[in-house]
């Protein structure tokens, strides 16, 4: 007789759910979804060794198990953390805890540029999402912000250092999903950073994958910096026969019309990538051919990228045909005769790189 | 039939008096009302000869701004269009090349800008959403045109003369709005 797994039953905010022994606190929250899972910053559910780091999911457990109630001393990273049976965490319904998140943000925005509108990790920005729930209007920082040299990560990523929190998932990704890691975390304290020592070029087959991971826009993709602003573009789920054998070429293609300006992994609820995608599919294929389309992505309904996607819309019938017998309504003005912006025959698409003054003054 | 209101009046359907019959009388009553009014302050003002103030919350024609070295303010990060609830503002993002630092404040800059006047409400969302101080409504009225082509501005047309290159440009454009 095979023996029955014991569970460990684990109250969060007062709901409890029975866990498999050795869950985190963190996932365990996120099987119950919804308010309860606390953010994270740091901590990435594919890669192994991350989390600890950013100490935005910080909860408090009121009691530590049924065999020894007491409460933990202190705020506890939930991402590091294992379940205990009979143990009840306090997430949003403990004060300390919302005090402390603040703190957090406010820590992380320290340093923070907070270049937003230039910034295109805009509108998916897990550190804007977190500031928008827990921070400050204003800073009480009063001395200059780090700045650091730039560095050159080669043709694909585009890095800006004043931007990151170091979290180090991009090293994680660098070193379970790649050959050989170039790149990691130089310097300490105020003054590290994230850069590969000797000057040269990310190019492993898999590296696109730390843009995806970088909860912050420090790692953005430079084949589509600048081209648009994420919630203009419209997210479609598409797959292709990738060649490479650690890519099974499921991916979200971001369209602007007919043009694909730029192409992610598929992300879960939780803004984790559900599979790793390889350069290739990444960087090269931005042609709708390249592709077979599967639909529309799901975009939470809270999401800025959502607005502008007008759903299960009821258009009222065209009537003007029957008041016109049949004669078709004059075109008083076709908008592309006249508008400058979204030109035929520019197709930022094929521009590697941002485009400049230099492609729109032809 | 129970009335809503207790304001309700009966019509007063009586035959006319001897008196309300001659007329005369109304008459007077409604020439003297008439003529009264010459004597009054005028409302209407001759327009093109003479302007009326605005109010300084009046919400005109759009302008993109400059900062005080003439860069141009606006980085292209699209939140007057996401706020606009007409849909009529468009916009292309470029990255500022070396060399262009005084033609822009910012890395990223709107290489292209447009405002489809033909959709604008006016209701100043752009204004309100811009966190670069970039773009404004002016105290002036979109001027009216022969044809729709002449509605959709771009930033030639939207964009203030630069302060520092051209500076009587600048002190007319401002003397008008002011």
């Amino acid at each position: 007789m095979a023996e029955e797994k014991k569970l460990f039953k684990v109250t969060i905010d007062n709901i409890t759910v029975e866990v498999e022994p050795g869950t985190s606190i963190l996932q365990a929250a996120r099987q119950i979804g919804g308010d309860v899972a606390p953010p994270a910053m740091c901590y990435y559910t594919k890669l192994k060794g991350s989390g600890g780091k950013c100490r935005t999911c910080l909860v408090e457990v009121a009691a530590g198990s049924t065999a020894d109630p007491r409460p933990m001393p202190k705020l506890v990273a939930s991402c590091r953390t294992n379940v205990m049976d009979g143990m009840i965490v306090k997430n949003i319904t403990s004060e300390k805890v919302i005090d402390a998140r603040n703190g957090v943000v406010e820590m992380l925005l320290i340093n923070h540029p907070l270049d937003c509108p230039i910034c295109d990790q805009a509108g998916e920005c897990s550190l804007q999402d977190l500031s928008y729930e827990h921070g400050k209007e204003g800073t009480r920082y009063e001395f200059q912000r780090r700045t650091f040299a730039k560095h050159d990560l080669g043709p694909y990523i585009q890095l800006h250092m004043t931007r990151c929190i170091l979290c180090y998932r991009c090293v994680f990704t660098a070193d379970q999903l790649t050959e050989k890691r170039v790149h990691g975390v130089l310097d300490r304290g105020d003054h590290a950073e994230i850069a590969t020592y000797i000057q040269k070029a990310l190019d492993n087959d898999f590296i696109g994958n730390i843009i995806d991971v970088c909860p912050v826009g420090a790692l953005t993709d430079k084949t589509f910096r600048f081209k648009n602003r994420v919630w203009f573009l419209k997210p479609v789920d598409a797959h292709r026969n990738c060649n490479h054998e650690k890519c099974n070429g499921k991916v979200t293609l971001w369209y602007r019309g007919n043009e694909v300006f730029r192409v992610t992994a598929r992300k879960d609820e939780w803004g984790e990538v559900k599979d790793w995608i390889c350069n290739e599919c990444r960087f090269e294929k931005k042609e709708t051919s390249d592709w077979e389309i599967e639909g529309p992505t799901k975009i939470s309904r809270h999401s800025v990228i959502s607005q502008g996607h007008y759903v299960g819309v009821q258009r009222p019938q065209e009537v003007l045909y029957d008041v016109l017998d049949g004669r078709k309504p004059q075109l008083l003005m076709d908008i592309h005769s006249v508008s400058k912006v979204n030109q035929p025959d520019i197709d930022l698409s094929k521009i590697q790189g941002p485009s400049h003054s230099t492609d729109f003054n032809k | 039939m129970q009335p809503l209101t207790n304001r309700a009046k009966s019509v007063d359907r009586k035959p006319m008096t001897m008196w309300e019959k001659m007329y005369l009388p109304a008459i007077a009553k409604g020439m003297s009302i008439t003529f009264g009014h010459m004597f009054k302050r005028k409302p209407t003002v001759n327009y093109p000869e003479k302007t009326r103030p605005f109010s300084p919350v009046f919400r005109g024609l759009h302008v993109l701004n400059r900062d005080e070295e003439g860069r141009e303010r606006c980085t292209a990060c699209g939140l007057c269009a996401v706020a606009c609830p007409a849909e009529a503002i468009t916009m292309e993002g470029a990255e500022r090349l070396p060399g262009e630092e005084n033609l822009y404040r910012e890395e990223k800059y709107a290489a292209k800008y447009e405002i489809n006047m033909l959709r604008c409400i006016f209701c100043g969302l752009c204004e309100e959403a811009c966190p670069k101080d970039a773009i404004y409504l002016s105290e002036t009225f979109a001027p009216a045109n022969y044809t729709r082509k002449g509605f959709i501005y771009g930033k030639d047309s939207l964009l203030i003369p630069n302060p520092v290159t051209h500076p009587e440009e600048y002190a007319k454009a401002k003397g008008q709005h002011q």
